[in-house]
């Protein structure tokens, strides 16, 4: 379960670029081959959450899908796991997408 | 849209009857783009850029609970590194076990509890050094919680992680827990001692962990019987000489 500690470095990094102002929406980037699991990080987030400026605020992920490119004949292809091969046999991937762990934005409140 | 009650406007009567009458925000997005573990990157870079600059040796040694990463730890240092200038950082969630089996096989070592965490990270990593302090040319071993998914997802600064995949453990583990494996450069298939008593296919599991990582290295080691540990102590012989060379 390092989706709690994951979840605290969101709130923690968020809670500090926000200098005190409301924050009223977090967008998060999360890669399906990152190793962590979005549901867990929604679960854990209003707890998280509580007590700091991101108290009650919106949780936005984007789910990435993995994809990577094949070291034998260079073509690109869908990763849904770690392991997985290309068509053409050969093992050797290199990853493109699916590792994602970021924060992409944060909504603050400014009373009008 | 009223992110309070999902309405289009702030002006408006609900179908119960009652007012909208929220007070009007304005909303500013700010763009982040910032690593969720980035300060935990940051933080290995510094014990990485540390331990280089002084020549030391650091491994991630990691593996299930009961994987034999202690057993084999204590046999290394009785049988080749005793007298040499070694230090375990140990991770374990709660006791100063296998820091007393650590010191008592001859190193120095310091025990770091990470209580609920399920994982050493770069910040705990850092407090050990600068508790052991360990000397130039010194080997490091980090003994990571016994744990096959979040270890994986936390550089500590090590130059090599070495997972320890045990015999009682299924062929598939590999594919079961692809970070892990993933992220390996060294896989040791302890216990080999208890083949004969168990189903386990060692071929199997070496082309588990090379289809997760084509290009890990695999050695079969008992850290119990001692079988095998030559190819282990090569493989470190051969990463010291490397840190040395580099100096």
């Amino acid at each position: 379960m390092h989706e709690l500690g994951i979840t605290r470095n969101v709130v923690a990094i968020v809670g500090e670029a926000a200098q005190g102002r409301r924050v009223h929406r977090v967008t998060l980037e999360i890669g399906k081959l990152s190793g962590v699991v979005a549901e867990a990080v929604r679960f854990c987030f209003e707890l998280v959450a509580q007590g700091t400026p991101l108290e009650g605020a919106r949780l936005e992920i984007r789910e990435i899908d993995g994809r990577g490119r094949c070291g034998g004949c260079g073509s690109e292809f869908a990763m849904p796991e770690l392991f997985t091969a290309c068509a053409c046999g050969a093992r050797r991937t290199q990853l493109l997408a699916g590792e994602e762990l970021n924060i992409k934005t944060m909504e603050l409140e400014e009373a009008a | 849209m009223c992110d309070i009650c999902g309405c289009d406007s702030h002006e408006h009567v609900h179908e119960d009857g009652t007012r909208h009458r929220h007070p009007h925000h304005d909303h500013r997005v700010v763009e982040l783009e910032e690593r969720i573990v980035g300060k935990n990157d940051a933080l290995a870079q510094r014990n990485r850029a540390w331990l280089a600059q002084h020549a030391i040796l650091a491994l991630n040694l990691m593996g299930a609970p009961g994987a034999g990463k202690t057993t084999l730890l204590e046999r290394t240092i009785r049988e080749r590194l005793a007298g040499r200038k070694i230090v375990v950082v140990e991770g374990d969630q709660a006791t100063a076990n296998d820091g007393e089996r650590i010191r008592a096989a001859g190193a120095a070592a310091v025990q770091i509890n990470t209580g609920a965490g399920c994982h050493l990270d770069a910040a705990m990593v850092a407090r050990g050094l600068a508790d052991l302090v360990p000397p130039a040319g010194a080997v490091v071993v980090i003994e990571n919680v016994g744990n096959l998914v979040c270890p994986a997802l936390f550089d500590l600064g090590e130059r090599r992680r070495v997972v320890v995949f045990s015999a009682t453990e299924g062929e598939d583990k590999p594919l079961k827990y692809p970070h892990m494996f993933r992220a390996a450069h060294l896989v040791l298939l302890n216990k080999i001692d208890l083949l004969p008593h168990l189903d386990f296919d060692v071929v199997r599991a070496g082309e588990n962990a090379r289809r997760v990582n084509p290009d890990v290295e695999l050695l079969q080691v008992s850290a119990r019987s001692g079988e095998g540990m030559r190819g282990w102590y090569d493989w470190l012989e051969r990463e010291m000489r490397a840190i040395a060379g580099s100096r």
